[in-house]
């Protein structure tokens, strides 16, 4: 019994440390062999500059376009953009969502009109947003808004609709009043619900200003691509394709700041 | 019945009701649908006192709470309940967004967390009042919800089986417990509880519950923590009115026969 639970021990241990080993180094492996590969293939001329510029050269044009000014000034739009169009989104988004969530005649009203939008894909609106608004910040900001509305809308709705009716009871039994009981229960307990749609709705929001970008821009990420598509610069599509991948990734860190922040309530289900 | 007994049957024609009680029903109905949940229930409760409500699942006493508890909407019926009434669920049902002193605090105006403090450490949970509701153990959400409906002082105290879901020592220590704070704050208190050990241990009366009616009523006089003598005999009678007779079920029928 005893050597066997020695033996296991010892399984147990090195498994362990295999796990670590996997977590801290062997997850960046295959992206840097990879990197690696890519450069070694632009040097030797296997991969055209035309068809994929080289890591090295991306690395030095991104330094150089920072330096410039071009990509900083150009992000800020792109960013003005994004902003914009979801202040109106997700700010139309809880609007409705609150309406239609917290009175039965606010559902009749909303809900269906939301069923019926959300079967249109907001990109497919783009040609009739050039006829409305022309080829200006106008269409680009509008689309953005009218595709992160639905997000934020269903998951606040649905959100405050799967209240805990057995948690509303007490509150009602302790007399609390039809606004606290928004307040202090409906409300919080729609939350979770309400930040996975705004997480959908940022990462929704930077979909749709790539393609809005390219609308005619005479500025911003989607006119760097432009241009440089023109001048087949390569080297700058990946930059600003980084920039991009890093905008996500900034908007996903932004709602894990505010989730970690408003839901500290929650006992987290993955030991850290 | 003999007085010696400890316990005695209520007449209804002979006991004499409060005359200013915090909860009066007179011939309380409640349908839903075609199906009679509370049949013609008359219920008084004087300030102060200690009942305790059985009944098998199906008997209306969850009904009953919820109309005493304010939740039920009663139009056009007879029904007297106090403005300041509480109630503690069999499941603590604290908002887990807010931190202990905050739920207890719930409602409440003006200046609440020493309020809290004071309830909390009656409950002897000051050491837990920043914590998490979903971080307490059974026991202590109850306690944290017992320090919640204790705040408020009120006059009627309903307790909907409040201690079945915790372990037996567990429950013991929360019997005491409720008892001190009912000699403390003396609110009239209703339990509802389908342990008919619990009732004997606690209640100043016993009313049995079955298809919304008061089928038993039974006045226990010695004092608590002396009940033991005759607790054996009360368990058996009540337990007869509980079994039903068309139904043909005697819930707890083993341990009723080990007790003999």
């Amino acid at each position: 019994m005893a050597s066997l639970a020695i033996g296991h021990s010892h399984g147990a241990k090195r498994s362990r440390r295999r796990i670590s080993l996997s977590r801290f180094g062997g997850r960046w492996l295959s992206p840097v062999l990879l990197l690696l590969l890519w450069e070694l293939g632009s040097r030797s001329g296997l991969i055209p500059e035309r068809t994929l510029a080289a890591p090295s050269a991306v690395i030095g044009t991104l330094i150089e376009m920072v330096i410039s000014g071009e990509l900083p000034s150009n992000l800020l739009v792109s960013f003005a953009r994004v902003a914009a169009g979801l202040l109106m989104g997700v700010g139309l988004g809880l609007a409705l969502g609150l309406v239609a969530g917290l009175s039965r005649a606010g559902e009749l009203a909303v809900d269906p009109l939301m069923q019926i939008k959300r079967t249109i894909p907001a990109l497919a609106l783009t040609p009739l947003f050039i006829v409305w608004f022309g080829i200006g910040e106008t269409p680009k900001v509008a689309l953005i808004a009218f595709a992160t509305i639905f997000p934020v809308y269903l998951n606040l709705y649905s959100g405050i609709r799967s209240v805990d009716l057995r948690l509303l009871d007490a509150a009602k039994s302790f007399g609390l009043s039809r606004a606290e009981q928004i307040w202090h229960v409906i409300l919080p307990s729609a939350l979770p619900s309400l930040l996975v749609g705004l997480r959908y709705a940022l990462s929704v929001s930077i979909l749709v200003l790539v393609v809005a970008e390219q609308i005619n821009a005479s500025a911003g990420l989607g006119y760097l691509i432009n241009n440089a598509r023109d001048f087949m610069r390569t080297d700058i599509i990946v930059v600003c394709l980084m920039v991009y991948a890093i905008l996500g990734l900034g908007a996903d860190w932004l709602v894990r700041v505010i989730e970690a922040r408003a839901l500290v309530w929650r006992p987290s289900i993955v030991e850290q | 019945m003999d007085a010696r007994l400890g316990f005695s049957t209520v007449d209804t024609a002979v006991h004499q009701p409060h005359p200013d009680p915090v909860v009066r029903l007179r011939n309380f109905t409640r349908r839903f649908g075609a199906n009679t949940i509370i049949d013609g229930l008359d219920i008084d409760i004087a300030p102060g006192e200690f009942i305790a409500l059985l009944g098998r699942s199906g008997s209306g006493k969850t009904t009953l709470l919820r109309t005493l508890a304010g939740l039920d909407e009663v139009r056009g019926q007879d029904v007297e309940v106090p403005d300041s009434r509480a109630v503690v669920f069999q499941d603590a049902r604290l908002l887990p967004w807010k931190p202990v002193w905050k739920n207890v605090g719930l409602g409440l105006k003006g200046e609440i967390r020493p309020r809290a403090e004071a309830a909390l450490k009656e409950v002897g949970l000051s050491h837990r009042i920043d914590a998490w509701p979903l971080t307490l153990s059974g026991g202590e959400a109850q306690r944290a919800a017992l320090a919640r409906a204790l705040v408020r002082e009120p006059k009627l105290l309903l307790l909907d089986e409040p201690f079945a879901a915790l372990d037996a020592l567990t429950r013991y220590r929360m019997h005491d417990l409720v008892l001190s704070l009912w000699r403390r704050h003396r609110p009239a208190v209703l339990i509802v509880t389908h342990d008919v050990e619990e009732a004997i241990a606690l209640a100043d009366r016993v009313l049995v519950l079955d298809q919304g009616r008061i089928v038993a009523e039974e006045r226990i006089t010695a004092p608590r923590g002396e009940r033991a003598s005759f607790s054996a005999r009360l368990r058996e009678k009540l337990l007869s009115t509980l079994g039903g007779d068309d139904h043909g079920v005697v819930p707890f029928a083993s341990t009723l026969e080990a007790a003999e």
